[in-house]
């Protein structure tokens, strides 16, 4: 997440919303996005609706049990289409942003120009 | 004869706990410590060392060096302590649930409204169509450009 806040100027640069998704509460996030200082939005997934339907639950993954959302990424076009996927299979091992940001270059930027 | 109070015995030890903590403390942060956590597990292997050379010495030196009693419970307590990260690190990290039903590339991204941190909704197709704003507040404002591409970056939360 640092590591996005910190190439966030790349991402605007090629026009790439970065939006984050937890389960932590509202007040939670902002508390995070307040001490971290991460512009991103990140969004509020108490009621693990969106995990579920997205298969990114892990259960009992989280303090206490709690079941929390795997690492996951997606990359999705200006038609809602996914292009990029990133399931972790180690939660320490995230995505780096420069693997976003050439994903999206070889597979939006590269197909754009097709048409 | 006074015998000398092997300080690299306590030295080492003070190293492994300082590589244990480094991780979570300042390495996790950077992907290039984080990912193999080379920087963590040098630091422990270097107070490993003078544990075991602070210990040798005083079995082999003992009228000259203390430490017989006090390096083999140091050293006993580092290896456990190197053991749980390597533990934390290498096996419990790993266990995370495979996710066969997640959007696979190609797939239409089934969409979604959730509240963002000050509550307030956000729908993916919203953000997909409409004209896009700079991720940075203050950034130059986008002028009527669509949004090129979004990235939804899942995470395990804060706690």
């Amino acid at each position: 997440m640092r590591s996005f806040e910190e190439h966030l100027p790349e991402f605007d640069a090629r026009k790439i919303r970065v939006i984050a998704i937890s389960v932590d509460t509202p007040e939670e996030s902002e508390h995070l996005r307040q001490t971290q200082g991460y512009t991103f939005p990140i969004l509020s997934d108490g009621k693990r609706e969106v995990i579920r339907r997205w298969d990114l639950v892990h259960e009992h993954g989280g303090e206490g049990g709690a079941d929390i959302a795997r690492p996951a990424e997606f990359l999705i076009d200006s038609s809602g289409r996914v292009r990029w996927v990133n399931l972790t299979e180690d939660y320490r091992v995230r995505a780096r942003p420069e693997q976003a940001l050439a994903a999206f270059d070889s597979e939006i930027v590269a197909n754009i120009s097709f048409h | 004869m006074k015998r000398s109070w092997n300080l690299i015995l306590w030295f080492g030890f003070v190293l492994a706990l300082a590589g244990f903590l480094s991780y979570p403390m300042f390495f996790a942060r950077y992907p290039i410590t984080r990912d193999v956590p080379w920087a963590s597990l040098s630091i422990m292997a270097l107070g490993l060392t003078l544990i075991g050379a602070g210990a040798a010495r005083a079995f082999t030196k003992p009228e000259q060096y203390r430490g017989k009693i006090s390096g083999s419970i140091l050293a006993v307590l580092a290896l456990a302590v190197a053991s749980a990260f390597c533990y934390g690190v290498f096996v419990s990290t790993k266990q995370l649930p495979a996710s066969h039903g997640a959007p696979h590339a190609g797939q239409t991204a089934s969409d979604f409204t959730l509240p963002d941190s000050k509550g307030t909704p956000v729908t993916l197709s919203a953000v997909i169509d409409s004209p896009f704003t700079p991720n940075r507040p203050g950034a130059a404002a986008a002028s009527t450009a669509k949004t090129a591409a979004t990235l939804l970056i899942f995470y395990r939360g804060y706690w």
